[in-house]
């Protein structure tokens, strides 16, 4: 098995059960403004740093890290935006949040490139 | 109790939403390492903040919610995407502490050990999420009025 797919894999299952562990956090945890705080956790950054960092240095990780800060303002933006549109008109939480997903995008790219 | 914690709501979590968190997990991990090894550390980094389970966690609390009221004998479609509103509203609280998260390991990780920097900006992730929720809850939280009782007084 070459380094590169078993790397890959590593990251499937180390991902997909930080990711599972947070969102247990999330559903046992009230009132659910507070619960809603673990819907942001830095689950892929647990997940994966600690893999970037044994492959590829401690200094091409925190190069990771601070674009990291950039799609955290994004995901603020994401996720308030979600906040008012579901409070506000009520529309189906799917169809929010996936019909939102391109604020993400345009604001950590945007930002992005006014870094670059 | 300001926060409470409730172990039997992970009884109610049905397989399938076990396996479409997991599932979506590993996907965008995988996908934030092959997007960081194409088009550099980056990009690839915006990544590690992308809100992977975000439209799935949200569902699943309005079905949830939903759920709870419809065996109460209520349609609670309404009051389900109220729920998920406030869930999405501390998520963007949350995000302020994944902010702060990112920056720690941007500023100590060249610096000193991994092994002090991922305990430190767990903490500080932690810190600043219940601060800023404590502090919102102190600022904006309006207490119930309670109703005045008719003064007989007179």
């Amino acid at each position: 098995m070459s380094a590169e797919l078993s790397e890959s894999l590593a990251r499937f299952f180390i991902g997909g059960a930080v990711v599972s562990f947070f969102a247990v956090l999330a559903e046992i945890f009230r009132p659910k403004s507070f619960a809603g705080l673990f819907g942001a956790a830095p689950s892929i950054a647990l997940a994966t740093l600690g893999l970037t960092i044994s492959s590829h240095g401690p200094r091409y990780a925190a190069i990771e890290a601070r674009s990291m800060v950039l799609g955290a303002i994004a995901f603020l933006c994401y996720a308030a935006a979600t906040a008012w549109l579901l409070w506000r008109h009520k529309p189906r939480a799917l169809s929010a949040t996936v019909s939102l997903i391109p604020i993400w995008f345009a604001v950590s790219f945007a930002l992005f490139l006014v870094i670059r | 109790m300001i926060v409470g914690a409730r172990f039997s709501a992970i009884k109610g979590i049905k397989p399938h939403e076990w396996i479409i968190r997991f599932v979506f997990g590993g996907a965008v991990c995988v996908a934030a390492g092959l997007i960081a090894q194409h088009y550099g550390p980056v990009v690839g980094g915006l990544f590690l903040a992308f809100p992977a389970i975000f439209p799935a966690s949200v569902s699943l609390v309005e079905a949830h919610e939903k759920q709870h009221k419809r065996r109460a004998g209520y349609d609670g479609a309404n009051r389900g995407r109220i729920v998920a509103a406030i869930d999405s509203y501390g998520a963007a609280i949350g995000c302020i502490a994944l902010a702060a998260f990112a920056l720690v390991f941007w500023i100590w990780l060249p610096r000193t050990s991994t092994w002090v920097v991922f305990p430190l900006a767990t903490l500080v992730w932690l810190t600043v999420a219940v601060g800023l929720w404590l502090l919102r809850k102190r600022l904006f939280h309006k207490p119930r009025q309670t109703r005045k009782e008719p003064n007989h007084s007179r």
